[in-house]
């Protein structure tokens, strides 16, 4: 199914990318209608354009395409599926998100990849290939997050990056790993990507990117040293 | 420091059965020298030994050990101080606020009707307690064709005004979460999970569940928000506004595990703001992307806590596109808050309802959103007054808590709970049925549907609705004009 989007309302979007039987939907000219593809599963949806906020938010095992930016909070609270972003993407991407793989090209804003979960065999994946804004992974509970810092000189991490996290890693893949990080956070530089090659070479096959440019850098591996980071902080009343 | 209950044994009465020392999960009895002894300094005062001695040859008494007589320094200031310098810790404590504010429910009398409008008698006569909670169509919509068009949007269905607040699995154990469940089933009222998930055994209560979406948003996928008939968004909690929650990893347990989506012995952190909610509009994207994700077939209720202005934002909440808004008073319960929040935060729930009741009207919204009021409800007669304050439905924690056998020794946040509510402890949770827990709950909830109607027939009023808002059923006393005013009510007498 092809939908040519303009203005219409996110309302009547949703409701025919939902109902209809066809397992695949092209969407034209999206100008920012939000909660696109919100809890949908087993369809591919392919975006051109500009989708707004919430994309893909609960979404529960679909494929999403975007060939643009994305806005906030693309993946909220995903449980299942995969997001390709052929771009750049805003604030809280991936918040909260237990399951699935987000794909940004580009940049992503504040905080992403706040709060993600991870439970047995769910563990959801947040790959940038840019730079990430501050509070990445922010509370971060579970999961993986990759920054790729694709031409970035710098380290392609902001302020703040994973203060209160107690779960999951965060790979940074940079010359400078970020300073001024909570007590609570180890360090570590990566001898083996066995963990995360297979992330890699999906982003690099995704978005045509060749393999050697990866390479060029070391990462590092931030890890929380305890999963109960405020133990010490109560007396019992 | 000298404890605050000393146990009292009957020596006279005792058999030495040792039912006590074997049900104490604070461990306060003990045997030296073959006699039975107590740590008097481990006690909470839970009554759980008291109750089941079968001899009675048990009581807790208030320490009659004192501190210099001091108007200002009392002995709470100087212990807390203690315990502070010497963990450096935050206080922790748990249930509602139990500080010396006024009750302003105990300020309010009900009418009743003498001689003229007479009253009605609900053992003869038909009483409409039934409560429909959701947005209500301001005017009437005709089709072309002249006929009414009855769509409506979701509304929820309750045989009386009274729901069982949020309290998470986890929190509280399954076989707590599961007599609510019950219980809401049988009456025809609703349940709160909480954010703490559904467990998968309970999904088939779904007609009777409100799930709740929090900031740390535990348990939250496709099928849960599918699962119950209405979805919560917690923004606050009246016995901690402004602040979050970290489960401890040690209640972090199986299928606690399991229901929140995280692995054993992790933290469950929720934190103080929802980080995609900086405002009202962002507020409306997540209403707005709960009902896209559930097809528009469920009201969304925002749940706050009541603080200053509140008001203001429930006037904001309504116009988020929330159905519901819930507003929880600082009396309102929990399995732990920090102490000092828990103590100084937040306003009654009296005039946080009267204030945004009114402020509604005064802005032409409030068929917008139904009101439901919690935090230290009671009685029936509170909640006879929540709703001709305003509201539309109360939640009950506490009572449905104390339902359950729960004794209010305020000590949920060590999860050690004898009575096996508010603990993980399989040894403990076992010692609450699921077959009498649930019995309580109904019993308790008829008995104040019961007392509602018997005050309702006696203002002459027999159909729930016309309660609601009817302010001139109250009077105040022993209240200021500024009270009266916020209250919207007479004083006695007027």
């Amino acid at each position: 199914m092809k939908i040519k989007v303009d203005l219409m309302h996110f309302q009547e979007l949703n409701k025919l990318i939902k109902q209809t039987p066809d397992l695949f939907v092209e969407l034209k000219n999206c100008i920012g209608q939000r909660y696109i593809a919100s809890g949908l599963s087993e369809k591919e949806v392919v975006i051109e354009g500009t989708p707004g906020n919430a994309l893909a938010a609960y979404l529960s095992g679909s494929t999403i395409r975007v060939y643009g930016n994305v806005q906030e909070a693309t993946g909220d609270t995903m449980d299942e599926g995969l997001v390709y972003v052929y771009g750049s993407a805003g604030d809280a991407t991936g918040y909260s998100m237990r399951g699935g793989k987000i794909f940004v090209r580009d940049d992503a804003g504040y905080r992403a990849g706040i709060h993600m979960k991870a439970y047995e065999d769910k563990i959801p994946k947040l790959v940038i290939g840019g730079k990430a804004g501050c509070f990445l992974g922010e509370y971060q509970a579970g999961g993986i997050i990759i920054v790729l810092g694709l031409g970035e000189d710098e380290t392609p991490v902001g302020d703040f990056c994973a203060t209160g996290m107690h779960g999951g890693k965060i790979y940074i893949r940079t010359n400078n790993p970020p300073e001024h990080l909570g007590e609570q956070i180890l360090v570590n530089k990566v001898d083996n990507l066995d963990e995360i090659n297979d992330l890699i070479l999906e982003f690099c096959d995704v978005f045509d990117i060749p393999i050697e440019r990866i390479n060029q850098k070391p990462f590092y591996v931030l890890t929380p040293n305890s999963a109960h980071p405020y133990k010490k902080m109560y007396t019992h009343h | 420091m000298y404890p605050n209950y000393e146990v009292i044994r009957n020596e006279k009465k005792c058999i030495n059965c040792n039912l006590c020392l074997n049900q104490c999960s604070n461990e306060v009895f003990y045997y030296e020298n073959e006699e039975l002894c107590s740590d008097d300094s481990k006690c909470v005062n839970c009554h759980r030994c008291v109750e089941l001695c079968p001899k009675r040859a048990l009581k807790i008494v208030k320490s009659d050990h004192v501190y210099k007589d001091n108007n200002y320094w009392t002995k709470d200031d100087l212990e807390d101080i203690y315990r502070q310098a010497n963990s450096g810790g935050i206080l922790l404590s748990s249930m509602g606020n139990p500080q010396k504010y006024p009750i302003y429910w105990d300020k309010m009398v009900i009418n009743a009707s003498q001689v003229t409008n007479p009253s009605i008698d609900p053992l003869r006569e038909p009483m409409e307690t039934k409560t429909f909670l959701g947005k209500k169509s301001a005017n009437i919509k005709r089709d072309k064709y002249g006929k009414i068009i009855t769509t409506q949007p979701p509304q929820l269905k309750l045989s009386v005004p009274i729901m069982f607040a949020a309290m998470s699995y986890g929190a509280l154990s399954y076989n707590s979460h599961e007599s609510l469940a019950r219980a809401a089933t049988e009456l025809d009222i609703l349940y709160n999970t909480g954010e703490g998930g559904l467990h998968k055994n309970l999904y088939k209560y779904g007609k009777n569940t409100v799930v709740q979406v929090a900031s740390g948003r535990f348990g939250v996928h496709k099928d849960y928000l599918e699962a119950g008939v209405a979805i919560e968004i917690k923004m606050g909690q009246g016995a901690k506004p402004g602040i979050g929650g970290h489960l401890p990893g040690k209640k972090i347990i199986g299928d606690i595990s399991k229901t929140r989506m995280i692995p054993e012995g992790s933290d469950a952190i929720s934190p103080a703001p929802h980080h995609d909610i900086y405002s009202i509009e962002d507020l409306r994207q997540l209403v707005y992307s709960l009902k896209e994700a559930t097809d528009y077939k469920k009201p969304i209720i925002v749940k706050i806590a009541a603080v200053h202005n509140v008001s203001a934002i429930a006037s904001g909440i309504a116009r988020s596109g929330a159905d519901i808004i819930s507003i929880d008073g600082f009396r309102g319960g929990t399995g732990a808050t920090p102490t000092r929040i828990r103590d100084n935060v937040g306003i009654p729930i009296e005039m946080a309802l009267a204030s945004v009741d009114q402020r509604l009207r005064e802005e032409g919204i409030r068929h917008t959103v139904s009101l439901i009021a919690s935090g230290g409800i009671r009685n029936s007669a509170d909640i006879v007054k929540a709703l001709a304050l305003g509201a539309d439905a109360v939640y009950i924690g506490t009572s449905a808590m104390l339902a359950l056998g729960c004794h209010m020794c305020r000590s949920c946040h060590q999860g050690n709970c004898n009575w096996g509510l508010a603990t993980q402890n399989p040894e403990l949770t076992k010692r609450l049925s699921i077959e009498q827990g649930y019995k309580n709950l109904v019993n308790l909830v008829r008995a104040w549907e019961h007392e509602i109607t018997d005050m309702m027939g006696g203002m002459g009023i027999n159909s729930i609705e016309a309660l609601k808002g009817n302010r001139l059923m109250l009077r105040g006393i022993d209240l200021n004009e500024k009270e009266l005013q916020i209250l919207g009510i007479k004083y006695v007498g007027e």
